[in-house]
């Protein structure tokens, strides 16, 4: 079916999904409920961890935005950052209330991508 | 529902756990909820301009169950990224759910709570569901936390792979810059989420080191773009913080 991309190509796509995506998201699930009782939360390996997160998701963050993918693409470079940047500063003035980056960001995105369409 | 939370105060409450399940199923009603069904939304049109079928998609969305691991396997599709890759980035992504699921488990265990029901809890451990629980469950009786924690968690769940399925469906027959603005819902989201999210310095260095990296190593090698811009960027925002509070500075 989705043949396209080339990890599903050698593999069947659930267990692509199951093994490469579940497994390894769960995991960390089941670990934190048995050992809830042993790691502190803010021991310096688990600060390095969660950094390490953080980088990965927010280096993903601007995979998406920089390189996107259909529709998007077609919307200007210029607007696709600035409509980033402009819903990242609305929610940093807005502390607590993410919906207003998040519709700040929209708005942007929408206005620029009908004015370039 | 806010007005409820005043009366579940009560220290003998005497109803059942299937009405604290209906209650915390009640909280879909919510803005989180909400903001999170937007960007399943999001998520659903994005998986499809990867290339990903409707039920591909679906299964992703419900047995992660976490957006960013999610989107992992989905950038790791576009990338072309291999199995080893692809599955070290996801266990990357998704470490943090092994320290928010070891703090809440104090909170949402009860006297009777067994082990195999933290685990089976522990499914629907994701960052809308555990914002919300950290700040409700401590002023509810201890018997009330978990099912009503697994009420919410749940009906999010089914809830939104439903959502994810639709928005696969139906996103063809939107005009291409409504296709944009919905494929823009999963970075905007995750951005100020994870913000909100960040509690230490080395979050936040990591945040702003990872948008920086992740483009310049796509641009040398896509297909271990996301593992590096983590382990470097992710060390670096460590280091960096490491360093300022042996100093006695403050970021």
């Amino acid at each position: 079916m989705s043949l396209l991309a080339s990890p599903f190509q050698d593999w069947n796509p659930f267990l692509f999904i199951i093994l490469a995506g579940a497994i390894p998201t769960q995991m960390w699930r089941w670990m934190g409920a048995v050992f809830s009782a042993s790691l502190a939360e803010d021991s310096e390996i688990l600060i390095w961890v969660k950094a390490v997160a953080t980088a990965l998701v927010s280096a993903l963050i601007a995979n998406l935005v920089v390189f996107p993918s259909g529709a998007l693409a077609d919307v200007p470079l210029i607007v696709r950052v600035s409509a980033l940047g402009v819903g990242f500063a609305t929610y940093l003035i807005w502390r607590g209330h993410i919906i207003w980056g998040i519709l700040a960001g929209e708005a942007v995105l929408l206005a620029g991508a009908f004015f370039f369409s | 529902m806010a007005e409820n939370q005043g009366a579940d105060v009560t220290r003998k409450s005497r109803a059942p756990s299937v009405i604290w399940f209906f209650r915390g199923t009640r909280n879909l009603f919510s803005i989180p909820a909400f903001i999170l069904m937007m960007s399943f939304v999001g998520f659903g049109a994005l998986a499809r301009e990867a290339g990903l079928t409707v039920t591909e998609t679906m299964v992703l969305a419900v047995s992660t169950w976490a957006l960013p691991s999610a989107v992992v396997v989905v950038g790791s599709v576009l990338g072309e990224a291999p199995f080893y890759a692809a599955a070290f980035a996801v266990a990357l992504a998704s470490v943090r759910l092994m320290p928010m699921t070891m703090s809440i488990v104090p909170v949402m265990r009860g006297p009777k709570t067994k082990l195999w029901h933290l685990v089976f809890a522990s499914n629907f451990i994701a960052i809308t569901a555990w914002v919300y629980a950290m700040n409700r469950l401590p002023q509810m009786d201890r018997d009330a936390r978990l099912p009503f924690f697994l009420g919410f968690g749940v009906s999010l769940a089914i809830v939104n792979t439903v959502i994810t399925g639709v928005s696969h469906t139906l996103v063809t027959a939107l005009p291409d810059a409504l296709t944009a603005g919905l494929l823009f819902l999963t970075p905007i989201y995750f951005l100020v989420s994870m913000t909100q999210a960040s509690r230490v310095p080395a979050e936040y260095w990591a945040i702003g080191l990872g948008l920086i990296l992740g483009p310049a190593f796509f641009v040398l090698n896509s297909e271990t773009a996301l593992l590096f811009s983590g382990l470097i960027g992710g060390t670096i925002a460590y280091l960096i913080s490491r360093y300022n509070r042996r100093k006695g500075g403050r970021i």
